[in-house]
């Protein structure tokens, strides 16, 4: 078993206006089997714990640890943070021009196992999964998300995720833009990721609708760059009922409201 | 049927810093070398040669009657330099160019030693140095641009390979151009493909040289030519290419220019169909580093009927002032009924600081045509797209190798030289190993 431990993390950007604190003190254990939802209103910063995970040079860390069974993760390139079991499925995954899906498959699969994947077995995996997850097989010839739908991208960032077998899975609001059919889709994909292996999950949502279809062990809320509530499941059908205005600011979690006097 | 399409960066704020002096992000705004300094340098106009002056072949025409300036039908043509106007920067043909670099190919009497020419050619192809006077001399071309003519004003010998009739060469026709130094200089090669004869012609340009080339390509009925332009030259090499081809009936002709290395390279390559069932493809490669300027200027002439060409270059820019500019004339005469076309470019922009200026010209006269079509984009390797490979467990060096390999290979596998397209993949794989650092 693995666990991913994010400690009192203190995250900020460079703006116009200057530096800009977003994660103001998170804390968070990760242990692989578990399934963790984050959710939150816009801009409460869930994004920007993803790509902090997972690398993206736009964030610093301004104090705080990451680390993977006691390794600093914080100290990894990128590409070290993925070989080492992270993997992000992004919110909006780019277009690589001049890279086919075949070819950056193969190479990430390589670069991620240390050696190139068995010929064969590969090509049928790869199909398999494509099928699994009704991606069209001609996608293999094009290149890395060029010209593919919303929905298309994210179905393609999840079949990375059953290639790769990753030990942290990170999904950056993978709901967001999806149909019904395709969030089956794509949540079936991610609940055999879970099954095969020994996965841990941090799924980041804004709305409740992709827990019908991946059940959380754990919810935390987040609000302003901190986690201010967490529990379990149950905590995502309140969030459902109630929505996210009694975090707003001065509205005071849990506080009556006859407070304002 | 047309088709533009424009990739720009989607992620990261554009910058507003002008990365090459006198360019703006918005186009090209002329800049300030070409502009005024060079308009007195006539002084030292050469006499016309045998080409020139009374010669039977001396004709010129554009502005004619019906024919705007705009249209390159109109572009003026001669043998003659004299007829030619100094450039001073402004015209549409030079635009982009920057004048100063071109070290006197549009100022002075390229009289420099020309570089040495050594052919390899397999059984059957004919290999011969001739004089000026030599009858094949003028068939396929006449200067377009005033480099073009003064280097047809100035050479001393051309090289003329021909490929008889009827034979099938069994290997590559290996022409390899070594510069001899930095005084400007002339060259002239022509290139014969007889009737129903087929061969491969790589044009090897490599070392140090400030010239005009002048390539004449004939491809006779029937006839299937490839002909291969690789500009591997050394840093500070200057190189302008005239590089036209007639086309005769039912031939096939394939153009490549590879342009990697020199300070200054501009290709010009003209096809012109003189006859119906005729089929040209025509290629590109470029990779641009710092302070390189690759230009690639091409014509497509469909002057008759029933003819196809396609045209897909591809460039590669990296590093401060790597600049390539690409401009696809294709004309349909009212003539070319029946005429299926289509050109694309496409850029890709590895760092910041580099331009790429893509321009396709399509100029259709008749509208019984297959097809016409034209494409460009111009997109760029940043660092989302690094940071995607890189989150896959990529590691940096291979993500950028990974993206323009697969870029250029298209390309590349054109040539179907197995030697030459080895060559060309390691040399892409220098100029990545280059930005590593």
């Amino acid at each position: 078993m693995s666990t991913l431990e994010i400690k009192d993390l203190h995250v900020s950007i460079e703006t116009e206006q200057g530096t800009k604190e977003i994660l103001k003190g998170v804390s968070l254990t990760i242990k692989t089997g578990e399934t963790h939802a984050i959710m939150g209103p816009n801009g409460s910063g869930k994004s920007t714990l993803a790509s902090t995970i997972a690398g993206h040079p736009r964030y610093t860390v301004t104090s705080g640890t990451i680390t993977l069974d006691g390794e600093d993760v914080l100290e990894m390139s990128v590409d070290e943070r993925a070989r080492a079991g992270v993997f992000l499925a992004m919110q909006y995954p780019v277009e690589v021009p001049g890279v086919t899906m075949t070819n950056f498959l193969r190479t990430a699969k390589t670069a991620i196992d240390g050696e190139a994947p068995a010929l064969r077995t590969w090509t049928k995996d790869v199909k398999a999964a494509m099928q699994q997850l009704r991606i069209d097989a001609d996608f293999a010839q094009r290149n890395v998300n060029e010209g593919f739908s919303g929905g298309e991208k994210k179905r393609v960032e999840i079949l990375q995720l059953e290639l790769f077998k990753p030990r942290f899975a990170i999904l950056d609001e993978t709901d967001s833009g999806l149909d019904v059919d395709a969030l089956k889709v794509v949540s079936e994909g991610v609940n055999r990721a879970h099954e095969e292996g020994n996965m841990g999950t941090l799924l980041i949502t804004h709305y409740t609708r992709i827990l019908r279809y991946i059940k959380p062990d754990f919810v935390h809320v987040f609000v302003d760059g901190k986690v201010v509530e967490e529990g379990g499941p149950e905590l995502a059908d309140r969030l459902e009922d109630e929505g996210y205005d009694r975090y707003a600011p001065g509205a005071g979690v849990a506080v009556a409201p006859a407070v304002q006097a | 049927m047309t088709d533009i399409t424009t990739e720009k960066a989607r992620i990261g704020a554009p910058s507003a810093q002008p990365f090459i002096n006198g360019f703006t992000e918005e186009g090209e705004n002329l800049s300030p070398v070409n502009t005024g300094t060079n308009t007195s340098t006539t002084s030292e106009q050469p006499s016309a040669g045998p080409l020139g002056g009374a010669s039977a072949k001396s004709h010129s025409h554009g502005g004619g009657v019906g024919i705007p300036d705009s249209s390159r039908a109109g572009r003026l043509t001669s043998y003659r330099l004299a007829d030619f106007k100094p450039l001073n920067g402004l015209e549409e043909d030079w635009r982009f160019t920057p004048l100063k670099r071109l070290r006197g190919l549009h100022t002075d009497v390229l009289n420099g030693a020309a570089p040495a020419v050594s052919v390899t050619a397999p059984a059957g192809v004919v290999v011969e140095t001739v004089g000026r006077d030599d009858k094949r001399i003028g068939q396929a071309a006449i200067p377009e641009d005033l480099v073009s003519a003064n280097a047809w004003e100035n050479f001393a010998e051309a090289t003329v390979v021909t490929v008889p009739a009827e034979l099938q060469a069994e290997s590559e026709v290996s022409v390899l151009i070594t510069g001899a130094g930095e005084a400007p200089s002339a060259q002239h090669i022509v290139i014969v493909a007889e009737r129903f004869s087929k061969a491969v012609v790589v044009l090897d340009h490599q070392g140090s040289a400030v010239v005009s080339e002048n390539v004449e390509i004939i491809v006779e009925d029937g006839a299937e030519l490839t002909v291969v332009s690789l500009q591997e030259w050394a840093d500070n090499a200057v190189h302008a290419s005239s590089q036209q081809a007639k086309i005769g009936r039912d031939a096939k002709f394939k153009h490549i220019v590879v342009s990697l290395g020199g300070d200054l390279v501009r290709v010009t390559p003209s096809t012109r169909f003189t006859a119906p069932g005729a089929d040209v493809e025509m290629f590109g490669l470029y990779f641009a580093d710092a302070g390189q300027h690759l230009e690639q200027r091409l014509f497509v002439d469909h002057a008759v009927a029933n003819c196809k060409s396609r045209v897909l270059y591809k460039g590669a820019l990296q590093g401060r002032n790597a600049h390539s500019v690409w401009v696809g004339d294709v004309l349909i005469r009212k003539e070319a009924e029946g005429t299926d076309t289509y050109e694309a470019n496409r850029n890709l922009v590895l760092t910041d600081g580099a331009r790429a200026d893509s321009v396709p010209n399509l100029e259709i006269e008749t509208g019984l045509i297959e097809g016409a079509g034209h494409a460009s984009a111009t997109g760029r390797f940043d660092d989302e797209h690094l940071f995607y490979l890189m989150a896959r467990g990529i590691p940096e060096k291979v993500a950028r190798r990974l993206v323009v390999r697969g870029f250029l290979n298209e390309i590349i596998q054109q040539i179907k030289v197995p030697a030459i397209e080895d060559r060309l993949t390691a040399a892409v794989e220098r100029e990545l190993a280059a930005t590593d650092n």
